[in-house]
């Protein structure tokens, strides 16, 4: 019989031992009489002989080697049982683990595919970012200039690419539709490192100026529009008018990681001549490359350094005004993705590592505090012969049956977790798409729930089988109680000090938020509609372009419900970036003063009117700054005092971008306005006439003052400028309520989790000391009935039991405001117009855990004070 | 009555293997046997030998069937098995070599000492 047999035959074996050790007892017996004794006294001599019949059975069956088995399959059972005659404790530790479990799991599946993992193309490693580092230490997008300098003369790299947004109107067959796209040079997909799985890649042939309209699809977009047709290869489709051959389409399993959303890619197309102020020298490129096997960041780095002399001359004989950049920044591709979203992710993987040690600490109180009521029962136990190996292993079987539960739930918990997580992601969050609850997750929860069963099983199985166990058979050894009570508050003032240091996170983002949402925007968002209108296609030019959009306008302002409404080329807060560099005349020399970079707006007139930005000095523009008329200008104010510090500005002329037109005057100074985000005050800007800038912008957008409700008017508005031409796609459409939340969305995204946290923190801190304080009000009965029965009142016994809880609750929030100030550096680059010891936090978040301590205090205090004296020292 | 000697450690496997490889055998037989060969020198606790005879049974060194005996009850019967037997040949002759060597040391002191 193998082991399996033998422990499956258990019963039939006991039947049978039984047996076989009866027939040597009555064999012994019947020889012993035989030999002369009396019945009596022959079995009484076999017995004896032979020696304790129970303990031979147990070694027996010890014999078999399958105790081990039995022993996990009873503890099991017994776990099963004792938990299901204790559903509170049994709850309360399964959902502070699922809890705790939870929410690491599901924070670790977020944060693993953007952080950790590397990303999905073959050596992803070696694919850099190359950005334009400017004179003042920031960042710009390439130019297709040095890009060509970089792909000539570089030798680290074997695949250099630029790519550029691009947002063709499909008109073929169906309905039209406006796409997500990215226009890129020959080499892009091969610096990813990937092929398309139909047809054929870019070849250098296809980038060229002038080149053969091709395209290469994504898969959705294929199976979308084209049914997942493979005649598709070979076929046309109109773009903007223009008809463009597929020559490709991509993997399904191809991540864009560069343009998420983008589905097809046409070539460049940039003129390798790279005349004289042209887009080719204009900053708006970004650029990639693949190092070179056994090339480094470094070698990479020092060789673009060297391209950079050389560009300096190409760009003095281009004769460009763009800015020379400084130096070349080469980053790893996946650090550039992460770059903007790491901190506030290494923040949230601490806050929630935190919440996952609260619930540790609550559980092992919770394990400690069964431990306490169940010393009589492990004395029995142990005093019936139990070993303490076997004590200590019921224990751990237990704490690991509640850890599995815990963690069984808290996969649960981490599902919904990673769908919530995802819906309150803000939209800049990089590879969200491949944020699932994995493999790897669960294996993670797992080796958690695992790990957490063992610890909290340790401290409370340990403490057991330390006390001297027939001690707790006798009802007045108290003396180890104490030991166990010192251990438990200790728990609690870890909680205690934990749960602050959440919650000082919570109340500094929750206060940064409040003074981000104080700033002034510069305008005024309430009943204020906004989206982009785009011109597409070939019939138009400038002069149509600037003729639809002022028969828009038109429509727009006679749809009911419109007070005022007005284009312009960039709206503040949506994410548009348009500056260029700005000249005074006359500079203190006499020539023309440069070196202003300002945000750019070209606007139709009642533009400041519709957004509310305020005129400080001069006029605004009107119906009278047209195409013929002397070019006129408003500066912000932030503008004005850096240049005119004070001197009026009116009358005075400046160069917007291209200096080879007429001067603008300045006729007006307006308030400043938050372009890129509330947070950032960078507010140099310039307004020009959109009918005096030297091209028409093509896609504009729409400012509407409502007298009501925005959001309402957007289909009206939407039909109004399709009755003037139905084609042009419309996009963006958003309230500017809602562009102004969205630029605190990073912040709220981290402030709603620190929430969360802090709140299960503050639930789980209160539990301990609602756990310990009534713990000790039970031990303590006797003392506070004899203080009772000695005079004291109520309110002094109450004040007894208040005043222990206060004491842990005063020491943790000691602990726990170091911890506090430390922890909150992490915090810093999340904060907004306050320091990260916000005195006013601090002292808030300290009234909180106090307030919260004294209710759960509360009850028991209640109770001891309650206490008879008569009734319990009776029981003495 | 003559002095009585403990078994030394891992002997009474020995033992029993020897006792049961002379035909089936049942467990108050083997300690009667035990008793009587050992001419009561050698005290077998009898509560040890069940385990000790399991744990043979679970080791494969002993098998064992359920008959009858000369008195027309049933026991249960054991009897070396293959395994059990080639077992009971090495550990015979480990013991010997032990049990000379032994011997042989006693013997050298008793005389050094002289």
């Amino acid at each position: 019989m193998n082991w399996w047999q033998r422990l499956w035959h258990r019963q039939q074996m006991d039947e049978q031992l039984d047996k076989e050790l009866h027939f040597h007892l009555e064999q012994q017996t019947a020889d012993l009489i035989a030999g002369g004794l009396a019945p009596d006294e022959a079995r009484r001599q076999a017995r004896l002989t032979f020696g304790g019949p129970t303990q031979v059975t147990e070694e027996c069956r010890e014999a078999r080697g399958t105790r081990w088995l039995e022993d996990l399959v009873q503890d099991f059972l017994y776990t099963v049982r004792m938990l299901r005659h204790k559903p509170g404790f049994t709850i309360a530790s399964v959902i502070t683990l699922a809890l705790g479990i939870g929410a690491s799991a599901a924070i670790f599946s977020a944060v693993d595919p953007i952080l950790f993992e590397p990303l999905p193309y073959p050596h992803a490693s070696k694919i850099m970012m190359i950005w334009d580092g400017s004179r003042d230490g920031g960042r710009l997008p390439g130019t297709f200039g040095a890009f060509r300098a970089m792909v000539e003369r570089s030798r680290a790299f074997e695949a250099m690419a630029v790519m550029k947004t691009w947002q063709p109107t499909i008109t073929s067959s169906a309905q039209p539709e406006r796409l997500e796209g990215q226009r890129v040079s020959a080499s892009y997909f091969q610096v990813l490192g990937v092929i398309p799985t139909l047809g054929r890649d870019f070849q250098e042939s296809d980038d060229q100026f002038h080149g053969p309209n091709v395209a290469i699809l994504s898969d959705t977009l294929w199976r979308r529009r084209f049914g997942g047709d493979p005649s598709i290869i070979g076929q046309q489709v109109k773009l903007d008018g223009d008809s463009f051959t597929v020559i490709g389409v991509m993997s399904k399993k191809f991540e864009n990681i560069l343009a998420p959303s983008a589905e097809l890619w046409a070539p460049l197309q940039y003129d390798r001549s790279l005349p004289p102020q042209s887009r080719e020298w204009g900053h708006h490129l970004r650029t990639i490359a693949r190092l070179r096997p056994g090339a480094t960041q470094t070698q990479a780095s020092l060789e673009l350094g060297q391209v950079l002399r050389d560009l300096a001359s190409i760009y003095s004989r281009a004769n460009t005004d763009y800015v020379t950049p400084d130096r070349f920044i080469v980053n790893p591709l996946q650090d550039d993705v992460t770059r903007s979203v790491k901190p506030a992710l290494l923040v949230v993987i601490g806050a929630v590592m935190l919440v996952l040690l609260v619930a540790c600490v609550n559980v092992t109180n919770l394990l400690l505090a069964r431990g306490s009521q169940r010393r009589a029962e492990f004395a029995m136990r142990a005093a019936l012969g139990a070993a303490r190996m076997r004590l200590i292993r019921q224990l751990l079987t237990e704490s690991l049956l509640l850890a599995s539960i815990g963690g069984i739930l808290g996969m649960v918990v981490a599902e919904v977790g990673v769908r919530a997580l995802l819906a309150l992601s803000p939209s800049g969050l990089p590879r969200a798409n491949a944020i699932t609850l994995n493999g790897t997750v669960f294996v993670f929860g797992l080796a958690l729930t695992t790990l957490i069963g063992l610890m909290v099983g340790l401290v409370p199985a340990l403490q057991a089988s330390r006390d001297e166990l027939n001690a707790g058979l006798h009802q007045s050894a108290r003396s180890r109680i104490g030991g166990r009570q010192m251990a438990r508050r200790t728990l609690v003032i870890t909680e205690v000090s934990l749960a602050l240091v959440l919650l000082v996170g919570a109340g500094l983002l929750l206060r940064s938020l409040q003074r981000l949402f104080a700033v002034d925007s510069g305008f005024n968002a309430a009943h204020l509609l906004t989206m982009q209108v785009q011109t597409s296609g070939h019939r138009f030019d400038d002069d149509t372009t600037r003729l639809f959009f002022s028969q828009s306008i038109d429509a727009v302002r006679n749809v009911p419900g419109v007070a005022a409404a007005a284009f312009t080329s960039q709206l503040p807060l949506s994410g548009d970036l348009d500056e260029y560099g700005v000249h005074f005349d006359p500079g203190p020399d006499g020539r023309p003063e440069g070196g202003y970079s300002v945000f750019r707006y070209a606007v139709t007139p009642g533009y400041l009117e519709a957004m509310g930005i305020p005129l400080q000095r001069g006029r605004l523009l009107n119906e009278h700054d047209i195409a013929g008329a002397p070019p006129a200008v408003l500066i912000s104010e932030s503008l004005a005092k850096r240049r005119f510090s004070g001197q009026d500005p009116i009358g005075h002329r400046l160069h917007v971008g291209r200096q080879d037109v007429p001067w603008y005057t300045i006729v007006g100074v307006v308030g400043d306005v938050k372009q890129l985000s509330l947070a950032v005050t960078e507010s140099n800007a310039v307004y020009v006439p959109a009918a005096q800038w030297y091209f028409a912008d093509d896609a504009m957008s729409l400012a509407v003052r409502a007298h009501g409700d925005a959001a309402a008017l957007a289909p009206a508005i939407r039909d109004a400028i399709w009755s003037v031409d139905k084609d042009q796609p419309i996009v963006r459409v958003a309230t500017m309520d809602k562009l102004v939340a969205a630029t605190a969305a990073e912040r709220r995204f981290v402030l709603i989790l620190f929430e969360a946290f802090g709140l299960v923190a503050l639930i789980l801190a209160a539990t301990g000391i609602y756990g310990v304080i009534s713990g000790s009000v039970s031990e303590r009965i006797r003392e506070i009935g004899v203080r009772a029965a000695l005079g004291a009142s109520r309110s002094n016994i109450l004040a007894l039991v208040l005043r222990q809880g206060l004491a842990l609750t005063t020491l943790g929030i000691f602990i726990g405001l170091a911890g506090a100030m430390v922890a909150s550096q992490a915090l810093v680059s999340l904060l907004f117009g306050i320091s990260r010891l916000d005195p006013i936090t601090y002292i808030g978040v300290i009234l909180l855990l106090t307030g919260v301590s004294m209710v759960a205090c509360w009850v028991p205090a209640w109770r001891a004070s309650r206490v008879d004296p008569s009734i319990t020292l009776r029981a003495e | 009555m003559p002095t009585k000697s403990d078994l030394p450690q891992g002997t009474l496997d020995l033992l029993i293997l020897k006792i049961a490889a002379l035909g089936p055998i049942h467990g108050y037989a083997i300690a009667q046997r035990l008793q009587l060969v050992s001419q009561d020198v050698v005290q077998v606790p009898q509560g040890s030998l069940y385990p000790a005879l399991h744990r043979l049974e679970n080791r494969g060194l002993l098998a064992a069937d359920w008959k009858e005996t000369e008195t027309g009850r049933e026991a249960k019967f054991y009897r070396l098995t293959r395994k059990g037997k080639t077992q009971l040949e090495t550990e015979t002759a480990s013991w010997h070599r032990l049990a000379d060597s032994i011997a042989l040391i006693l013997r050298l002191s008793a005389e050094g000492a002289k």
